[in-house]
């Protein structure tokens, strides 16, 4: 190994840290910017945005379209995308509180969401993996439907929940394990997806599908069920994330969830995850997440209004993405 | 035919052009006189395709000089090559399916008022370019999508007349069509030719050579071997051996005596993989094939024979019109791959890149790709034993340099085609697909490649060849099933074939000598 261009040279085994976690520049870049979001929060309302209130406020906001993000992560990395997700948060969350599913209390919702989520997985998944419809048509059409079937359930009113033991969970005070049970939720649901992910076949299946769907035909692996497996993980977490929205808000609406696509897909992408699939990042998924939410949080701390917000939003996605071309061109 | 008295239209001459690690031009020369077809030859390899995108101006050679007319020329872009008067025809058409005929024909120079396109002109042109082609009724309003291979090929060419054109180069032009297609494409190179222009026909087919051509270049490694050949009354057997002759001799590995075998000393093992009666539709018929543990086997044919298609229909990635594949002599579920692999099949696919390797990962995760359920327990992986016996692995094939995070794309593509191998090692795989394992691969690598392939042959894996080259079917196979188109034409022991008599078989077709 004398000579050796640094394109041939191969990362050495020595510098990579315990768990495989890879040094990842974007993930450091995100990093930066999210400790530069607190710093500016710190020096314009140091009182409120550094409170722990605050603080617990900014992690509970993430956790809606944070596990929402994890399905998406999951599903580019497999070479496809989910349009759906914000309509199927919405349809999960007014079908799990129409007063029929609330009779049966904390599992009727819990159970409903899930199951509704997983629903409309199943038909996203069926229509892209064996039905030949490209993912963008067929999530968008789960889209305008899903979101169609919402408002006809609740005819356009706001479900209120009246299950003490849901709405418990909701208030502020509310901890399990020392932490708010939603951020507790989404800590599990990130750690679970960064484990399958990174860990198991089901993961590495996902990773060869996106990156070369052919390569990994010849290969063995049955690229059509691994499809529907992320449309359906996908909708299950979209299911979790219709929960954890009816606890938020202690009701469910046919306007939940509204442009979560694209804030999901955004935080996926600025997190590194490649939207060509065959790479994909939770950490930097949930690192993307974070970013948005600091920043909606510190504007309204600020009382600027949200369309500079959105404006800064699309800065940063642009930003990032310039970032992430010239990191890919340079082999590690 | 005596020498042309008119000055050439086209003289490239030494025209070199390397690739990392293959040099693919030679010092070419190649002239063309105005009004000629001229023919050019050579093995898969040889340097055709190269040639042709440096004249079509896709390739810029790294030396040599390419006279146009009488002034040294460069041809740095397509459409500087098409502004001088070169139009290409490539095997693969380069139509947008979903404009029309019209819209293609002028694509790039639609005629056009302040940006607007004049529509029914380029109709009108159109329809007067197919006219002179001898089919009128294409319309030119239809989509290029809705036609036939044939149709779309004289699409190609009124595009190409679309241009003030001096040259067309046809690359197999006749690979995609019907006798009759055949005759009316020769009617048109005849009228072209009687119009001035000059024609470069590219194509396997001797018997079309005799028919429409003048002259005809011999192309083999990279050089022009002869120039300027009559095309009519050059003996067969002299083109095939200019084709052929070569100075890079391969290194192949020696193959275990049969007579070994079949003196008793061991009993012939049974077959691993049988195929009865394979067939896809338009593409190649009644397959049959015992292929023994320890044995290599070679398909020989030429481009579209239906060699590559019989290798991803046996595997299961291509389903099949009729026929039955069986390993141990149970048949498999046609067209699924993952039975294919169950069952103790795995395939080196042809494009290495686009079909073989997960480009963005390490040579250990493309190792370990199809053999994950081994290093897993309920999904879970093990992954300190998937990077030992990934290691294992490509320690074995002396995968090159020996690191296991290494990111396959950086690899030369001896060493990628090990990853792949080296997956099918790991996996236990019992027969070995091979398509085209030598391509994009250096000499001094390939004869190692042999190497591996026959030693995991003698340790009882059974493989199935492809190759274009037809030294390589005949130095590494046992036994060499020759196609042409589809079918099979002649079956014998690798040590009874020539190279001269396996081309003859594949461009002739007639098993007599």
């Amino acid at each position: 190994m004398t000579l050796t261009t640094p394109a041939d040279t191969p990362p050495r085994e020595g510098r990579r840290p315990a768990l495989g976690l890879r040094p990842d520049v974007r993930n450091l870049s995100l990093l930066g910017v999210l400790a530069a979001l607190v710093l500016v929060g710190g020096l314009t309302r140091p009182a409120e945005f550094l409170a722990a209130s605050n603080l617990q406020l900014v992690l509970t906001q993430a956790s809606v379209i944070g596990v929402v993000t994890v399905g998406m992560t999951f599903v580019i990395t497999g070479g496809g995308i989910d349009l759906s997700v914000g309509a199927v948060v919405a349809l999960a969350s007014v079908w799990a509180t129409t007063l029929a599913t609330q009779e049966f209390g904390f599992a009727g919702i819990l159970f409903t969401a899930v199951v509704v989520g997983l629903g409309c997985g199943l038909v996203n998944g069926l229509l892209v993996a064996y039905g030949g419809v490209v993912p963008f048509i067929a999530t968008l059409a789960m889209l305008a439907s899903a979101r169609g079937l919402a408002l006809q359930i609740t005819e356009g009113r706001t479900q209120i929940v009246t299950v003490p033991s849901v709405l418990d969970l909701g208030l502020p005070d509310s901890y399990v394990l020392g932490v708010p049970p939603l951020v507790l939720v989404f800590a599990a649901v990130t750690a679970a997806g960064w484990l399958l992910l990174n860990r198991t076949t089901f993961g590495r299946r996902t990773v060869a599908v996106g990156g070369n769907p052919e390569a990994a035909r010849l290969a063995g692996i049955d690229v059509r069920r691994q499809r529907l497996l992320l449309h359906l993980l996908s909708g299950l977490c979209c299911g979790i994330a219709a929960f954890l929205l009816i606890v938020l808000s202690g009701s469910g609406q046919n306007t939940n969830g509204n442009l979560y696509e694209l804030d999901a897909i955004a935080a996926a992408i600025i997190g590194g995850t490649l939207l060509s699939g065959g790479r994909g990042t939770i950490a930097g998924s949930v690192l993307g997440v974070l970013v948005f939410t600091t920043i909606t949080n510190l504007f309204a701390l600020n009382n600027l209004q949200s369309d500079v917000q959105q404006i800064a939003k699309g800065a940063i996605i642009v930003a990032a993405v310039l970032v992430q071309h010239r990191t890919a061109r340079d082999p590690h | 035919m005596a020498p042309d008295p008119r000055p050439p239209l086209l003289t490239m001459s030494g025209i070199t052009k390397s690739f990392p690690g293959v040099r693919a031009l030679d010092g070419v020369d190649l002239e063309v006189a105005p009004g000629e077809v001229h023919c050019l030859l050579g093995q898969n390899g040889a340097g055709k395709s190269t040639l042709i995108k440096v004249l079509a101006g896709a390739h810029q050679p790294d030396g040599g000089r390419v006279v146009w007319n009488g002034e040294p020329v460069r041809l740095r872009s397509p459409s500087g090559a098409v502004r001088l008067g070169i139009a290409t025809i490539h095997q693969e058409l380069d139509l947008v399916e979903g404009l029309s005929v019209a819209e293609n024909a002028y694509l790039g120079h639609e005629p056009a008022t302040a940006g607007f396109v004049r529509a029914r002109a380029a109709r009108t042109a159109t329809a007067a370019l197919l006219e002179r082609l001898g089919h009128p009724e294409i319309d030119p309003a239809r989509r290029v999508g809705g036609l036939s291979a044939a149709q779309r090929q004289i699409v190609s060419m009124a595009r190409a007349l679309s241009h003030d054109v001096r040259l067309i180069v046809m690359d197999e032009p006749s690979a995609a069509l019907d006798p009759d297609e055949v005759d009316n494409l020769f009617r048109i190179v005849a009228d072209l030719t009687a119009d001035g222009v000059a024609v470069l026909y590219i194509s396997h087919r001797l018997e079309e050579i005799r028919r429409i051509g003048d002259r005809v270049t011999v192309l083999k490694d990279g050089r022009a071997v002869a120039r300027g050949l009559p095309a009519a009354t050059t003996p067969t057997r002299e083109v095939v051996a200019l084709m052929t002759g070569r100075d890079v001799p391969y290194a192949f590995p020696d193959r275990p005596d049969p007579h070994d075998r079949a003196s008793g000393a061991e009993p012939v093992p049974e077959p691993v993989l049988t195929v009865r009666g394979l067939a896809r539709h338009g593409e190649f018929e009644a397959f049959d094939l015992a292929l023994r543990p320890g044995e290599i086997v070679g398909l020989a044919g030429l481009v579209g024979s239906g060699r590559s298609e019989i290798l991803e229909t046996v595997y299961g990635a291509r389903r099949p019109t009729a026929g039955r594949v069986l390993v141990d002599g149970r048949p498999l579920r046609p067209g699924s791959v993952p039975a294919a692999v169950r069952a103790g099949i795995g395939l080196a696919p042809e494009e290495r890149k686009a079909q073989g390797l997960l480009l963005l990962e390490s040579v250990t995760r493309n190792v370990s790709v199809s053999s994950l359920g081994r290093f897993s327990r309920a999904g879970w992986i093990d992954r300190a034993a998937e990077r030992a016996a990934a290691r294992t692995a490509t320690r074995e094939l002396s995968l090159r340099p020996d690191h296991p995070e290494a990111p396959v794309r950086t690899l030369s593509g001896g060493n990628q085609q090990k990853a792949v191998l080296a997956r099918w090692l790991l996996r236990g795989c019992r027969v070995l697909l091979l398509d085209e394992p030598t391509r994009g691969v250096d000499v001094g690598a390939r004869a190692e490649l042999y190497a591996v392939v026959r030693r995991l042959a003698d340790e009882g894996l059974a493989v199935l060849l492809v190759s274009s080259e037809v030294p390589e079917v005949l130095g590494l196979a046992d036994r060499v099933l020759v196609l042409r188109e589809g079918r099979v034409v002649h079956e014998a022991p690798a040590r009874d074939l020539d190279e001269h008599r396996v081309l003859d078989l594949v461009m002739e077709g007639s098993p007599a000598a």
